[in-house]
């Protein structure tokens, strides 16, 4: 019972909404369907620098429609992916990248994660060592077995 | 030594409030460009006035110069067209406009009622010139060489202290350089 209310939620959000989510991207889509696989791949890791927190697959900002055009243009002409991603970043920079590239400005940033555990697991290191010469002249001092 | 135990997490502590207290002035709307220090990319458009003349970006070289994007759907731009307007009555340098997907009628309108500070209009109907300058929000400014290098861009309406501090001694120094080589 419970099932059926569930699917017929479902069924009528995806009619109300499922027709807007399409409509962002009006163009007609690729015949070939790897290429249209690509396009909306590299649409969805580009960022629209209007509305910053959106990819260009996402926004309706005129930018985005242009950078779609620039994509589809490129992808048509036989430029592979990453031939696509530096024509971007040449023109706006690393922020256009959703999934950022490691580069040596910000090589600290993804070092950071290993260098913290390394720093952390010494501390540990140091700590249980001293610990455990604590404990040793504890053991072997005139109150030995009573702490 | 002992004392480290204390200070060194006030330390830093102290590091991580300055970094998120400088990460407070700065405006991540502005994108860096990474076309500074590069070369200028090269656009012949027509002239948003007669498009039987073509307004191309070679013709510059040789002198500094200023490309202005703006489009007459773009509020920024009304508010820094006195701006741009007081500038070119300076004749310090040519300030080239890139009209960026805008109807044509309406911004040559726009600069009959409010006035013309552009020695030349370029009309990119598409915005296609617009990515090639990684152009994401109207107004925009870019500063160009006489070598054709990108020295400066500034995003946001023009003011007259933007001007004055980052435009004039840059396009100062630009020609002392061009003028010793020459």
């Amino acid at each position: 019972m419970i099932n059926k209310f569930l699917r017929a939620g479902l069924l009528a959000g995806l009619i109300a909404f499922g027709g807007q989510a399409l409509a962002i991207d009006t163009e007609d889509a690729f015949t070939d369907p790897a290429l249209q696989h690509r396009y909306e791949t590299l649409n969805r890791e580009l960022r629209c620098l209007v509305c910053q927190n959106q990819t260009i697959a996402d926004s309706n900002a005129p930018l985005a429609a242009d950078l779609r055009r620039e994509v589809r243009e490129m992808i048509a002409a036989g430029k592979t992916d990453d031939e696509i991603r530096t024509f971007m970043i040449d023109r706006y920079g690393d922020f256009v990248l959703y999934r950022p590239r490691m580069t040596a400005q910000n090589f600290l940033l993804w070092a950071a994660p290993v260098l913290l555990l390394l720093a952390g697991a010494a501390t540990v290191v140091v700590v249980v060592r001293r610990r455990s010469q604590e404990s040793e002249t504890e053991t072997n001092g005139p109150e030995a077995g009573q702490s | 030594m002992k004392n480290l135990k204390y200070i060194l997490p006030l330390v830093l502590c102290a590091l991580l409030g300055l970094a998120l207290f400088r990460g407070l002035s700065l405006d991540p709307r502005e994108v860096p460009s990474p076309l500074i220090g590069k070369p200028a990319p090269e656009f012949t458009l027509p002239s948003l006035q007669d498009p039987s003349y073509p307004v191309s970006s070679k013709e510059l070289l040789g002198q500094p110069w200023v490309l202005n994007v703006w489009g007459t759907w773009c509020g920024g731009c009304r508010a820094e067209h006195e701006t741009l307007l007081a500038i070119s009555r300076q004749r310090t340098v040519p300030i080239i406009g890139l009209n960026w997907k805008d109807e044509n009628m309406a911004a040559q309108q726009w600069l009959q009622q409010l006035g013309n500070p552009y020695a030349a209009v370029a009309e990119d109907r598409i915005g296609k010139t617009a990515i090639d300058w990684g152009v994401y929000g109207a107004p925009e400014t870019f500063l160009i060489g006489p070598d054709g290098i990108v020295l400066y861009k500034h995003i946001a309406p023009m003011t007259m202290e933007v001007w004055m501090q980052e435009f004039l001694p840059r396009i100062e120094a630009a020609r002392a350089t061009a003028g010793s080589r020459s």
